[in-house]
């Protein structure tokens, strides 16, 4: 069976894509022990670097997030995925800071990952590319930094995935990281989240498609198997008042129930038009590879299994923010954070944002959250002695 | 033990802004006049971050706050200060000994769950604390009850007995004989009025508990 969708991933070559690319020549060592190398690191970045390079904020993309934080997708030509977040005047004003955001180690907008071809073989890495972890995409996004001649970042900020290396620049690089912002993260994946995690990933390999992974040497796509995952994951993003206030239980373009399987509700309607789309933009293999860095995340485990050993003696100002709503990554998880480092007396600030938005709240338009953010941000550049932009 | 010094007041440092001070509640200006420049502070029920902004721009603190109420987090997170979301009884466990030089509960023990184990946590985590709380044994909550039969309210003591956060009242006798058991020395401590004015007695006499509406603690581990 071939899938019913053309992925357009094909039609067009990635180089075209904007942004910059840095090739490392220098192998990365892996967690997983493989030393990698040379592989490409795609990034974009926004507003202008100043003078002493001291107000680069990097941004770290969520598990299907991408470089492209403020201009449009160059393959679904969306608007950027924090557009509410980025630009002259906001939150993450261009102004005033220079941003970075790279697409992680794995991933499949131009960094290495999967889908592009392994130089031994000349064919797509698939299954063959190492299984990185969130360390490691961090360990990547160094390269990029240290290339643009950044000692130190003003600011590393993120949600979710993004979130998660956030944590892991601090423990990793403490001297080169002034302010840090995980938002709706936490120290490391929960079993709920690796259960839902499992089942995407079934999915994907239970799409004939699929072949083993080894899809793109045979010109398919598993994409109903990808589509599904993103169809079980969009779920855990949002929260049940969410989907009952955007769809109750109303129909899709009908009056009445059509005693079949077709899209009778809109929240079906809407959860396969999610599944589709994703399709369109996204590599099934990276899909697989970015998921398990996800679940082998855990903090503690990488420094001999307490939170707070990852932060002693870290001089780097928190703003720890979750959502209300969030059961992805609850609040809780967020205060475990906030406990581990107040125990190394960190400078940590911890806001609760209430909203019915569930996890994807740190995508969407939230005053609250951006208030917070401007307060923290401007407060930590004064400390930083960065100018205000006007 | 006479350790009850009335401190010096209205000491503050040179430089300090009298404006800046004025704009204060006057509890918290006596507060603010107990903390030495420079010093690591954690404010535990820190409301709206008046007193945290005050002592970080006046003098140098690094103020850190602890703030129930998602309003009071927000307000202070927006002007840069450094607070977390959370509560006396269950988020000062993880900060280790002696992590600040001076911890100030203000207005926020008589609401606490467990308030002599929160009142030994303030000992463990800052070198100094400082508590300020209603004294309910103040005449006019005296006679409040007497002539009236009805639960106090006054302005320091604002809510009907269904609804108030003031779980465990106190008198200054109270709270005196709670720091002897627990081992906490007083250093200095100030009783004020009800126009919150500051004025000097002995925190054990009877005079300080009838016509004290407030005090203010300063309390370090006992030797």
């Amino acid at each position: 069976m071939s899938s019913a969708v053309t992925p357009r991933i094909f039609n067009r070559p990635d180089a075209d894509w904007p942004g910059h690319r840095l090739l490392v020549r220098d192998p990365l060592r892996l967690d997983c022990g493989v030393d990698f190398g040379p592989f490409t690191i795609a990034y974009q970045t926004y507003g202008r670097l100043n003078a002493d390079r001291s107000n680069a904020i990097l941004i770290c993309h969520a598990l299907t997030g991408d470089q492209y934080v403020a201009d449009p997708h160059p393959i679904t030509g969306h608007p950027g995925w924090w557009m509410t977040m980025v630009g002259p005047g906001l939150v993450l004003d261009t102004d005033r800071y220079f941003l970075i955001c790279a697409n992680v180690l794995g991933g499949c907008m131009g960094t290495t990952g999967p889908k592009e071809l392994d130089p031994a073989t000349g064919k797509p890495w698939a299954l063959s590319f190492p299984v990185i972890t969130v360390r490691d995409m961090v360990r990547a996004q160094k390269r990029v930094v240290d290339h643009l001649g950044i000692a130190s970042l003003f600011c590393v900020i993120g949600g979710s995935m993004g979130g998660m290396q956030v944590l892991e620049w601090v423990a990793s690089y403490p001297e080169s990281v002034f302010a840090a912002v995980p938002i709706a993260a936490a120290s490391r994946h929960s079993a709920q989240n690796i259960a839902f995690h499992e089942v995407g990933r079934q999915a994907i390999m239970a799409d004939p498609d699929w072949c083993e992974g080894q899809y793109l040497d045979v010109g398919r796509r598993p994409a109903r198997g990808l589509a599904v995952a993103r169809m079980a994951a969009h779920i855990t993003y949002l929260s049940e008042a969410a989907l009952h206030r955007k769809f109750g239980r109303n129909l899709q373009d009908r009056n009445a129930v059509t005693w079949g399987f077709d899209a009778d509700f809109q929240v079906e309607s809407y959860l396969r038009h999610q599944g589709s789309t994703f399709v369109d933009r996204f590599d099934a293999n990276s899909y697989l590879y970015i998921t398990r860095a996800m679940d082998y995340f855990d903090l503690a485990a990488e420094y001999g299994g307490s939170v707070a050993a990852a932060f002693t003696g870290t001089g780097t100002r928190f703003c720890v923010i979750s959502f209300t709503s969030d059961w992805l990554f609850p609040t809780s998880e967020s205060r475990e954070l906030v406990h581990a480092l107040n125990a190394v007396a960190a400078n940590v600030s911890f806001v609760e944002v209430a909203t019915d938005k569930g996890h994807d709240a740190f995508l969407l338009h939230e005053p609250e959250l951006f208030a917070t953010l401007h307060g923290f941000l401007n407060g930590c550049a004064e400390h930083r002695g960065l100018a205000r932009s006007r | 033990m006479s350790g009850a010094d009335a401190i010096p007041l209205g000491y503050a440092a040179p430089g300090t802004s009298t404006a800046a001070r004025d704009r204060l509640r006057r509890d918290l200006r006596v507060i603010a006049d107990m903390i030495e420049p420079s010093a690591r502070v954690l404010d535990i029920g820190c409301g709206d971050g008046a007193l945290l902004a005050y002592l970080a721009s006046e003098k140098g603190v690094d103020a850190r706050g602890v703030e129930l109420s998602q309003y009071g987090v927000n307000a202070c997170v927006t002007q840069g200060l450094s607070v977390i979301q959370g509560d006396a009884d269950s988020d000062l466990d993880a900060y280790p000994a002696g992590a600040f030089d001076v911890v100030v509960l203000s207005q926020t023990l008589q609401a606490t769950r467990q308030p002599r184990r929160v009142l030994e946590t303030l000992l463990r985590i800052g070198k100094r604390a400082i508590v300020s709380f209603p004294n309910f044994g103040f005449w006019r909550v005296r006679a409040h009850l007497l002539l009236r039969g009805r639960m106090p309210v006054t302005p320091l003591l604002a809510h009907a007995w269904y609804d108030t956060p003031n779980i465990h009242l106190c008198t200054i006798r109270d709270f005196v004989a709670l720091c002897d058991d627990i081992g906490g020395r007083i250093e200095k401590s100030v009783t004020l009025d009800r126009h919150g004015r500051p004025f000097t007695l002995d925190p054990r006499g009877s005079l300080a508990n009838l016509l004290a509406a407030q005090g203010v603690f300063v309390l370090t581990r006992g030797g």
